[in-house]
């Protein structure tokens, strides 16, 4: 298989973006980003990322489809669940992008918008 | 007054509320107050602050700084002292304010830590700098720490969260519809009632379900109740009147309260405001009951919703008016709206600040921050922190990192009302570009006495329809 290539530097994988009618939207991402920051790159409709990632704001809320949560690493931390559960759409396996890291292990992983950011 | 004698005015209060109406309970504790500074005097003095003209920053020591002068704002004084303790002392203390001594945090990062780390930093027992009159402290989820915030503020989100707001959507649209349809045209007259008053009214009568007729009474208690001269340096001095406040309030929503309770038993479907919402909650279903608790909430959604929206919508003319090109930039490009409504946002900051108390020693750029000292969060300096934003003092509508201004703070406690707030922007600019060619402001605006709201009390403005 061709290897993906994002501006000159080599991509990990694949990540598909799924809104909440179903548009599907599928991108590259590079090691060591976040899944907040490949959405925001890639004008991600409903992703608002506030805060820049910092864990505060709630507005980068994703629900990882289940077969690949166990993939995101951690499960929330103190923090991002604090922010989590303020959120009205909150789902089993809701995550906030900014404090998902991209792995090898995540390619081709699909997650869902939610209707709404907080 | 100390906390432990407030707590047990509250249980007091509380454990008699079955009995004895809410504003009864009220009144009665007025009453004690009142006889109790006869014969102890006065615990706090209510200040009164009289105007004169704000020193220039330049002539002052560091430590003779002090950014809760009421004046600071009015006078347009205020970019000149942010600008300096964010380069000279980021992290400050002023020691001798009307207010008692306090902390300034000034540059964007730095208020970030703070707002984050609410186990270092607690909002209990309130976020203003200022105390409420004596004796009248209502609780509000704002004001408290985990868990107690987090199951209060679970209770009452949805009537501001997005999925409610769609079904306002129409609502506010047309109401904003009929009060621009009804201004004058060619004519100079006072924006701030006209429009941002009359416009934030409607919507908090809409959120609460309450009276039409009488809207203009959430207007004026939210006024008064951020507007006390010993809590942020307002114009009102006279506590017998707040705490009147308070009583016609409670009486107010008990009334609306118990109304909405007959209607439910009655077999109608609950509507989508607070008190339906509150009302089928487990947590909050006997809200009622624990009356400082209940005023409190409901106080919170009208003076967070009322004059931050209301100056943002008066904000955003006077700055189009002082960017002009920015104003030719949105007609040329209405799709700029919501991008434009955050750098509003910003570029006004409603609310200066918010108070945290440290709850242990806290290192902060060299200084130290002891257990128990007070900690302002200058939002009104974060966003216009060079550090963070390029030409942070100029309105541009289509800045790429305008969502992220820290005019909603950040952390458990940011703003409920967020999206509502920019919904009703939004609709607003909308509904204007519209019908107007122009909104010129003609003659100086007149900016409100306070270190915590940032407003306007007139704009004069003149309308020219589109063609
Ligand atoms: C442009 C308009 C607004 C601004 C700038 C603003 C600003 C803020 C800020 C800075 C806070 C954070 C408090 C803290 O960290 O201690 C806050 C909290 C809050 N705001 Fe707003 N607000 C606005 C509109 C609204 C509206 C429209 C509502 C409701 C109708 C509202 C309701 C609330 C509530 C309930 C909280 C408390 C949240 C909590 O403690 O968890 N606000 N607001
Ligand atoms: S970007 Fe703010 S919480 Fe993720």
């Amino acid at each position: 298989m061709e290897p993906l290539v994002i501006r000159g530097r080599e991509a990990l994988g694949k990540v598909t973006f799924i809104e909440h009618d179903n548009t599907e939207h599928v991108t590259e991402f590079e090691a060591g980003s976040t899944l907040m920051q490949v959405a925001v790159d890639n004008a991600i409709p409903g992703i608002d990322g506030d805060c820049g990632g910092e864990c505060a704001c709630g507005t980068c809320h994703m629900i990882v489809a289940d077969e690949w949560f166990d993939k995101t690493g951690d499960t929330p931390g103190d923090d991002e669940e604090q922010m989590l559960s303020m959120t009205p759409e909150r789902a089993k396996t809701s995550r906030l992008g900014c404090q998902i890291k991209t792995t090898e292990a995540m390619d081709g992983i699909i997650v869902y918008l939610p209707e709404f950011q907080m | 007054m100390t906390t432990q004698s407030q707590t047990i005015h509250t249980r007091l209060v509380n454990a008699t509320s079955k009995l004895v109406p809410m504003h009864w309970q009220i009144r009665t504790l007025k009453q004690v107050m009142r006889a109790k500074k006869k014969v102890f005097g006065p615990l706090r003095p209510m200040p009164n602050f009289v105007e004169s003209p704000v020193p220039d920053v330049n002539a002052l020591a560091l430590e003779d700084i002090d950014p809760s002068n009421p004046f600071l704002y009015r006078q347009d004084q205020w970019r000149a002292y942010f600008k300096r303790l964010r380069d000279e002392a980021p992290v400050h203390y002023q020691k001798n304010s009307p207010f008692g001594p306090f902390w300034s945090v000034t540059r964007y990062e730095d208020i970030l830590f703070v707002d984050k780390n609410h186990e270092l930093f607690s909002s209990e027992p309130q976020i203003i700098l200022g105390d409420p009159p004596e004796g009248l402290s209502v609780e509000m989820f704002i004001a408290m720490d985990p868990p107690k915030h987090d199951v209060q503020r679970r209770a009452v989100q949805g009537v501001v969260a997005p999925q409610n707001l769609k079904e306002m959507e129409g609502l506010i649209r047309r109401r904003t519809g009929e009060v621009l349809d009804s201004l004058p045209l060619g004519e100079a007259f006072n924006w701030v009632p006209a429009v941002s008053k009359e416009l934030t009214g409607r919507m908090l009568a809409t959120l609460l379900d309450f009276p039409y007729e009488e809207r203009h009474k959430l207007v004026d208690w939210s006024d008064r109740l951020s507007g006390a001269a010993s809590a942020t340096g307002g114009q009102f001095t006279d506590e017998n009147v707040m705490f009147d406040d308070a009583a016609d309030m409670a009486w107010s929503f008990s009334r609306l309260w118990r109304d909405k309770a007959a209607r439910r038993a009655a077999g109608e479907e609950p509507g989508f405001d607070l008190i339906s919402m509150l009302q089928i909650n487990e947590d909050t279903k006997d809200l009622i009951d624990r009356p400082m608790e209940f005023i409190g909430n409901l106080a919170l959604l009208i003076v967070g919703g009322n004059d931050t929206t209301r100056n943002s919508m008066s904000g955003g003319v006077l700055a189009l008016n002082q960017f002009p090109e920015e104003f030719d930039k949105l007609k040329a490009n209405p799709e700029l709206i919501p991008n434009m409504v955050s750098e509003i946002i910003r570029w006004q900051t409603p609310l200066a600040h918010m108070r945290r108390v440290a709850t242990q020693d806290v290192e902060l750029r060299g200084k130290t921050i002891k257990k128990g000292d007070r900690v302002l969060m200058w939002y009104a300096s974060g966003n216009r922190d060079e550090r963070k934003f390029e030409n942070p003092d100029q309105l541009i509508i289509d800045r790429k990192d305008a969502r992220n201004h820290i005019s909603f703070g950040y952390g458990i406690h940011r703003c409920m009302g967020n999206r509502l707030a920019e919904l009703q922007l939004r609709i607003l600019w909308e509904e204007l570009l519209e019908r107007f060619d122009s909104i010129e402001v003609v003659g100086e605006a007149e900016r409100v006495q306070s270190n915590f709201v940032r407003g306007y009390s007139k704009l004069m403005v003149k309308l020219t329809p589109r063609k």
